[in-house]
This record gives structure tokens, sequence and C-alpha cells, in this order.
């Protein structure tokens, strides 16, 4: 099962590095953002010049605790910021400001499910902490010269470490969505993983089935993806059975994964590891954190994923699956609410947001945020839909005309819309007969075919008249219609 | 009386009544520091900067858009340790490492007090990164006692001290992480106060020990101080550990003259003051002549109606050690930001970007500097820091308990600022502990938090200055100030100038 040999245990522990979307930094003013020219967002306490200190961001702190909250830990009292102390060139200060014996948040849990097996992992802590710069040893003018940029100095970091408890790849990246997803829902991180918003770490050790004792760990960095967090575990876990299996034996190390040889490599032992030499921060007051704090943050808190599902379930009467579905993200939750509240009904919102909506933004690489069509819009199609003026090809044609912004005014209405691209159905009984009478006329071997019984041949002489009518007839009147019409036509 | 004698209150009244200029009082200062390169007190100076800002001066004067409390200090000269950073000047903190630093800001005091209008001279020399005790270990070449050009101003504000004392200018700031106002405003017989940690900001103040650094005012009298302290304390955003209540709300210059005017009586001006006498500043390890004249200012507070009280500090001798455990745990912290990476000295030949951070900071920084990153580093090692750092700790809570049971039985503890008067130079530049037991009366009052001060108030062997100590409980600035300006009302050794040797 799960890939793992049998007579062995996998035990997994993650640490994620979620960046907080603060639009400041951590100890400083200096904005965040991405992609921007080197050493634009780095003022002098960023640049670590002499006499600069650092200013805690209580935005950070905000989104520490909304985590907290989120997963049901403690928040500390009173927290307190370390230096951990090492030289690197893109390490401005020469010491990262982090949380080290005194965290923001204490424990925690986030429920999981593998293989229809639920499942609770156990957090030990989230800790404040500031990123560091960037080295850039390519790509510059001169050979031999290496850049730095201090841009992404001081962005506020939230790590958040669980205990040992997952016992395979699967669990791992289930457990690394399900905190995507809560990070993301709550708001405190954009979760993009290809920028380095949200990034893993995975400690992985191997041990003989019945061993009480842990096998030594080795420490996976660089997973960018939740894909290559599952196979650059499954390479761990392979790399260091068959290492104790010829008799070898696991070294606590950091090991880099590279993607493109799919495999893990050796980075740092521990015989290298620093020693850090935290100590508590002098120029930081302990983070004191009442009651009232909390509470003022606690009142703040938008409700939870489990919850919104299954509120839906119980007010609007829609399955499990498709509550789920649409409380994937808290943007597409928020969309389907806003749907309703425009007089869009439940459950036929629900079905054109999880179905041809989620397709499209699929198909564009967008997410719900970035569509075209407001939510306001689909609430305005589905009544359409409703009242008959428009049948489902014609909604479908016309939410891929809006998305894909197919030369449209902005500002008409759905109504107008509908009947600029001339999509309204056509329930007008004389015009369908019309139609009808044309079609069989031309199909006398299906009509043939139908009377000597074969059913098939009426959907084939439906979709007939429903391309004769561009897709607009009224599809329930057509085969009404059709129906007494071959019918009639047995009869004489 | 020459303008080198007068008051900062007296300089006020001279420029308002047109006597004279700030650009003539900016001159004049910059005439006498041009004449005494001797003592090596100034790092830098630039005439044109100094000038500029006095003519700002004169046109606000002009224009009396200034109220007498609000600008008291307009157009008066002062001048900054190397420690604080200046836009205009360049800012070394004495050493090698940052030879040609220029700040792209100015210190939160340096710019609170050019809010206040007064006109900086020049940037003073100090030990390299505030660390020493006699000014010896600036990169720039020692500082020279104005008292006797053979021996050391103190330090680490060894420049500001010789500065005032020989009256290069009326004023100067300096810092105190472990007695670096007091120490050296002792050795060279004028007044300096270390405030509450806390009360100002450290915003451009270059780092040694984040937790003990705190910037004060050195000048001629507790009078002058006052003033200047008021200027330069305040709650500062960009600085999270000053302090914003009640009590740094208060203007300390109005609460000092409420304090000394109150006091009517001469003969019983210190009615109701009980001072306490820690015993362990007086045992073996004080020098005569430094106890005698201690003792003596002593008596004059009770001649004039002050109570004295033997307490006890009984932690004192522990204070060293908690000190350069501590200070020097900081500051190898503190002083990693100088890489040769971005700013600062960087050596010329290097293999790789290691060896390059290796070779800039072997280069860059003196043996002192060294020796505490060194002790610092050991004692935050893994396997030491209980050892060392957390017990270090654990003393500076009981050294802090202490001086609060003290204050129970007391208003103010006085003693010695340090066990002997100032010392020969190289006397003690070889051994370094002997120079750190120097520090055994300051440390206690910064690992507390508490404010101190060093006023004059006598001379000792070898006709050297002797300071007297005074320390306040937090925020007792004002009175503390008060208290010893009454004493300057009635003694002169304030007002003693050493003659010009050279």
């Amino acid at each position: 099962m799960n890939g793992v040999p049998l007579g062995w245990e996998v035990v997994i522990g993650l640490e994620t590095h979620a960046q907080l979307s603060t639009r400041s930094k951590i100890f400083s003013g200096s904005p965040i953002a991405f992609g921007a020219a080197p050493n634009t967002q780095a003022n002098a306490v960023d640049l670590a010049l002499p006499g600069t200190l650092p200013v805690m961001n209580l935005a950070a702190v905000e989104k520490a605790i909304r985590f907290g909250l989120a997963i049901g830990a403690e928040i500390a009292p009173r927290s307190v910021f370390a230096r951990k102390n090492y030289f690197y060139p893109d390490l401005p200060k020469g010491y990262q400001i982090s949380q080290f014996e005194l965290p923001v948040v204490i424990g925690g849990t986030i429920p999981i499910v593998v293989n229809g097996i639920e499942k609770t992992v156990q957090l030990t802590r989230a800790h404040l902490e500031e990123d560091a710069g960037k080295s850039l040893h390519e790509g510059l003018d001169s050979h031999g010269v290496s850049g730095i940029d201090l841009n992404r100095a001081g962005t506020p970091l939230l790590e958040i470490v669980t205990e040992p408890v997952m016992h395979s790849a699967e669990e791992a990246v289930a457990y690394a969505k399900a905190l995507h997803s809560i990070v993301t829902w709550i708001g405190i991180c954009d979760g993009n993983m290809q920028e380095g918003s949200f990034r893993c770490d995975a400690n992985v050790s191997v041990r003989r089935q019945g061993d009480s004792k842990l096998g030594t760990r080795a420490e996976i960095k660089n997973v960018n993806s939740f894909r290559f967090l599952e196979r650059a575990i499954q390479y761990e876990v392979r790399r260091q059975i068959e290492l104790i299996e010829d008799g070898g034996k696991v070294v606590q190390e950091t090991r880099l994964y590279d993607a493109g040889r799919d495999e893990t490599r050796s980075m740092r032992s521990k015989e290298d590891a620093m020693d850090y030499r935290y100590f508590p921060d002098p120029d930081l007051l302990p983070l004191v954190m009442t009651q009232v704090q909390i509470d003022a943050v606690k009142a703040t808190m938008p409700e939870l994923q489990p919850a919104m599902a299954a509120r839906f379930v119980r007010e609007y009467g829609l399955s499990p699956n498709i509550a789920h579905a649409l409380t994937q993200s808290k943007a597409f939750a928020d969309y389907f609410v806003d749907c309703v509240a425009a007089g869009g009904e439940p459950k036929l919102v629900s079905n054109w947001m999880t179905g041809e909506l989620a397709a499209l933004l699929n198909k564009q690489g967008f997410d719900i945020r970035q569509s075209h069509l407001a939510p306001s819009q689909l609430a305005q199609v589905v009544i359409a839909l409703q009242n008959g003026s428009i049948n489902a090809k014609g909604a479908k044609e016309l939410l891929h005309a809006i998305c894909e912004k197919q030369g449209l005014a902005q500002d008409l209405s759905i109504d107008a819309l509908i009947k600029q691209m001339g999509l309204e159905q056509v329930s007008d009984s004389g015009l369908i007969k019309k139609i009808i009478d044309e079609v069989l006329a031309g199909n006398q071997k299906s009509v043939d075919e139908f009377k000597s019984g074969k059913e098939k041949a009426f959907h084939s002489l439906v979709g007939q008249v429903m391309k004769a009518s561009k897709g607009r007839a009224n599809p329930a009147q057509v085969n009404e219609i059709l129906k007494t019409k071959l019918n009639e036509a047995g009869a004489s | 009386m020459t303008l080198a004698e007068l008051s900062l209150a007296q300089l006020r009244t001279e420029l308002d009544r047109k006597k004279i200029s700030a650009v003539e009082l900016a001159e004049y200062f910059l005439a006498r520091a041009e004449s005494r390169t001797d003592l090596n007190a100034f790092l830098h100076l630039d005439r044109t900067l100094t000038l500029a800002q006095a003519r700002d001066a004169d046109i606000q004067i002009a224009h009396r858009n200034y109220s007498a409390t609000v600008n008291a200090l307009t157009g008066i000269p002062i001048a900054h340790k190397d420690i604080f950073v200046t836009r205009d000047w360049r800012t070394t903190a004495g050493s090698r490492m940052l030879e040609n630093y220029v700040s792209p800001f100015d210190a939160t005091v340096v710019e609170k007090l050019k809010v206040a209008g007064m006109v900086c001279l020049g940037k003073l020399n100090c030990d390299e990164f505030a660390m020493g005790s006699s000014n010896e270990n600036s990169a720039f070449g020692a500082v020279k006692n104005p008292w006797d050009l053979h021996r050391v101003p103190g330090g680490s504000s060894g420049g500001s001290a010789a500065a005032v004392a020989a009256r290069l200018t009326p004023a100067a700031t300096g810092t105190d992480t472990g007695g670096s106002l007091r120490q050296p405003a002792a050795m060279c017989g004028i007044t300096a106060i270390k405030p509450t940690y806390g009360r100002v900001s450290r915003y451009g103040m270059i780092a040694f020990a984040s937790s003990l650094d705190q910037g004060g005012p050195m000048a001629r009298s507790a009078e002058d101080c006052a003033l200047l302290l008021d200027a330069m304390a305040g709650f500062d955003t960009k600085d999270s550990t000053s302090i914003d209540s009640a009590e740094t709300k208060v203007s300390i210059w109005r609460s000092f003259q409420a304090e000394s005017a109150s006091k009517t009586s001469p003969m019983l001006e210190f009615e109701n003051l009980r001072i306490g006498v820690p015993k362990e500043f007086f045992s073996e390890g004080l020098s005569n002549d430094v106890a005698a004249a201690v003792r003596a200012a002593l008596t004059a507070f009770e001649q004039r109606g002050a109570t004295l009280v033997e307490i006890s500090l009984p932690r004192t001798a522990l204070s060293i050690p908690a000190y350069y455990v501590i200070a020097p745990a900081e500051a190898s912290s503190n002083l990693a930001r100088f890489d040769g990476v971005r700013y600062g000295h960087r050596a010329a030949d290097y293999k790789d970007l290691g060896d390059m951070i290796a070779k800039s900071r072997a280069e860059g920084f003196g043996a002192e500097v060294k020796r505490r990153i060194l002790v610092g580093t050991y004692v935050l090692s893994h396997g030491y820091y209980d050892a060392y750092y957390r017990q270090a700790q654990k003393v500076r809570r009981l050294i802090a308990q202490d001086f609060q049971d003290a204050f129970k039985r007391c208003d103010f503890i006085m003693g010695p600022v340090a066990p002997t008067t100032a010392w020969k130079m190289g006397e003690k530049s070889n051994d370094p502990v002997a120079m750190y037991l120097e520090d055994i009366f300051t440390l206690g009052v910064s690992l507390a938090g508490l404010p101190g001060m060093s006023v004059p108030c006598g001379f000792g062997a070898g006709e050297m200055p002797v300071g007297l100590q005074i320390i306040g409980n937090y925020f007792d600035e004002a009175r503390m100030l008060s208290v010893a300006h009454r004493y300057q009302q009635v003694t002169d050794w304030h007002l003693r100038t050493p003659e010009v040797s050279a």
C-alpha cells in the first residue's frame, strides 16, 4: 500500500513557509511586490544599514493569529522574536529574525482525507519570521560576479511545523493541500507556489515496522509543487530503504529535490550544520497577545470551508460533493454566494459553476477572480434559463462569449446580450411546427426507421430540428410537437 | 567671561539680544576645535556644513518665529559622537570598517536636535563601536584628556567628554552601554546623564549592545543637560524599545525647572532627600583620592539637609561578568551586518564569498571589537548558552531587583563613577580585564536600565577630576538633574577648566 514496501514504515513531518500577504514587510515599511526590479523594494532597514532597527508589522501578527484560530491552536499570550545568526551575502543583518523558544501559535490540527480515510494531522507550532534576499549568480553582465537582490528580504513568513505523523507521500500531499486551502481561505497567503509564496520542506525517515525508535531523517527542500512534493518523498523513501537494505545508514542531512532528474541530492550534512546561536532579539519587545486582541481577530474570521460546505448542503439542498466543489476556494465560494444573492437559483448556479464555468476557467488557466463573467451575470443567465428566454445551449454560448470576451459591449445586460447574439429561445409553436415539417420532409429514412420501432431515429430527428433552428428551439416543445407529428403520420 | 564659559541659557540670551549671531558662535567654536587637534577629539569637521546650519538658525532667530521654551537651543552648537549616523558628515563609529561611510539618514537624536535648531559642529571620536573605557580603541587614534595630555579621557564617549571639557563645544551627544557617558564625563570633569533605557531613541545609533545602549547629553552643567535631554528624549516609532508612557510624555525641562524652583531655603536645600550610599561602592578597589572627593560631596548634601542611608547592592561585583557576557553576545550579532557586502570595508583579495566576509571583517575590525565578538559568539554557542547567556540574564534581573529594594529606602543612590581618576595612556591597554574592572560602578545601572549621572565633585591625585555618580529610579531624570543642579549651585567643580597646556 502507498508504494511503501512491506515491513517498512515511513514517517514524515512537514515544515511549510507561507508568505503572509501583507502590504509591507514584517519589520520595515517597504512594499512587497513580486517581480519588481532588483533592490527597488528594499529600504535602509532591509539593507541593514548601520543604526536601523526593526519594527513589528502588526498585520503579520494578525495573520498568524488568524491561522492559529483556523486550526484550533493556542495563541501564545507571550511570544518572543529571536535572532538566528549566520553569515550569508543575501542575509543583510547577518541574522534572521525568527521565533525560537516561544512561537506565536502552538499546536492545532488539520483534518485530511486519504483514500476515503479521515485522519488528523497534529501541528507542533507556527512562528513568524522574515525571509532572506536572493543571490544571483547567473545572468549578470560581468563574469564571476554575484548579485544580491534584497526585494524579498524581510518578507513576512509563517513557518508551520507538523509533528512527524504522516506515513506516506499521499498523506503529506493531502496535508499540504489542506493547509494550502486553509491559508488561502482565511486570506493570509496567496498560495502561489511558483512564486514561492507557499514552500514545503519535508522531513522524511523510514524504520522497520514495529521499531519504536524513529529512523534518521533527511530534510528535503526546494519543492515547489504538490506533484514534486509527492515525487520527492517517494524518491527519498525508496532511497533510504534501499540504502538500509544494502547495509548502509541514513545520515542526517538536507537534500535538494531536482525536479528535472526526479531525485534528491545532498546539500549539507549535519557535520556542516551551523550553530545558529539563537538568542532573544533585544531590538523587539516580546509579542504580548491579550484575549481581547485575539477576540477582535476572531470576530473578523470568515466561515471556514467545512462549515460553509455543510451550510450549503443544509440551506440549498446541494449534494455534499457539489458543496465541496463550490468551496474549493474562498473566492469560488464567495462567487457562488454572490450569484445566489443576485437571484440565481442555488442548484442551477452550482451546476453551471462546477460544470461549464469551471471548465472554462480551467481552459483559460484563470482563477475565478480573473473571470470576465461577474456573479450577477451568471445569476441573470440562470434566471433567463428558468423563464425560458434562453435554452441550455444558448446559455453555454453566452458564457463562452462573455468569458472569452468575444467583442461584446461590457455594459449590456444579459437580456440585451441574448438579443444581440440572437440566442433567444424559440417557443413559438407555429414556427417550430414549420421547422419540424421541413425536417420530416427531408428525412423520410429516419421517419421510416422510427415507424419500424427504432427509438434512436427519434433522437436523430430532434437533433436535426435543433440544428435547423440554430439551437434556439425550445427542446421540450420540439419533443412534444415531433412526437405528435410522427404519431399523426403513423396514423395516416 | 568668554563665550566658551557661557551656559546654554546664557548663550540663548546672547543670541536673542543679538550680541552674537549663530554663525559667529559656530565660527568661534569651530576655531577652538581646529586649534586643539592635539586632543584628537573631532573626527570630522566641515565648516561649510556647520555654517549653513548656523545661517539657518540665524534666519529663524531673525524671524523670531520661536518661543523661548520651544526653541531654547536654536543657534547653539553641539557635536555628535561618531556613533550617531548623520547624512551630512561621515559616520565611522571609530572603525576602519566604516572609514568612508555616509548614512542616507540622520539618527533620531541628530534629527531632533536639528529640529530644535542646534548647529552641528561635527563628529566626535570614540572607542570603536563604543567598545572601550579609555578611547584608545578608536581606529583613528586615541583621544587625550584635556586635563593631562598623557592621560586617557575615558570611554567610549571620550571625544565628546574631551571636547566639552576643553570647551571646543558647549555640548555633545554620547552613548552609554556600560558607563560610556558617565565614566568619560567623570574623567574629564564634565556633567553627563544616561537616561532610563527607552527614553532616547536608538534609531540611527550604531548598535553595540541593543538592550543596554542609551544616548544622552554631555555638557558643563546639569541645567544644560536638562535642556538637551528634553530635546533628545521621546518616543520614536522607529525604535520598538523606546517607551511611550505617561512618564515619557512629561517635559523633562519643565519638571526640572519646577523641581529646582521649589527649593527656597539654601541651607536646607536637600531636606527630605534620602541618599542611599551603597557600601559595595566604597570597598577595596576604590582609590583613596576618589573616595575622599565623593565623601566630601556626600557631606555637602548632608550638611544641606539630606539624609545619608547606608544601602547594599550585593551583586555589584557580579555586574562585571553579567555585563561582559550580555554585551558581547549582543555585539557579536549586531556587528554581523558588517560583512563587506553592501557597505563598509571590503577586502581587496578573496577566494570566495565566505572568504570575502571573513577577510573584510578581519581587516576592518580592531582588536577589542574582535575580542568581544569572539566572547559573544562563544557565550551564545550551543552547549554554552545556558551556562553563560541565560545565567547572565538571571543575574541581570537580580541586579535590577537589588536596585528596587534599595529605592524603598532612598530617593537617589550616590557613589563614585569609577574607582580611579583617568589613568595614563597605554597603562591598561594590554590588560583588558583590568580595563573591564574599571566599569564596576557603572555596569549595574546599565543592566538595570536605570538613569545615572556623573557630576564633577572634586579632584584626585594629579589634579584629575572626580565624578559623583547619582543613580535615580526609572524616569526620575528631571528630579535627578535638579538635585545635581542644586549641588552645582553651591559648588564650582563643574566650572573648573583645564589649563591649555599645549
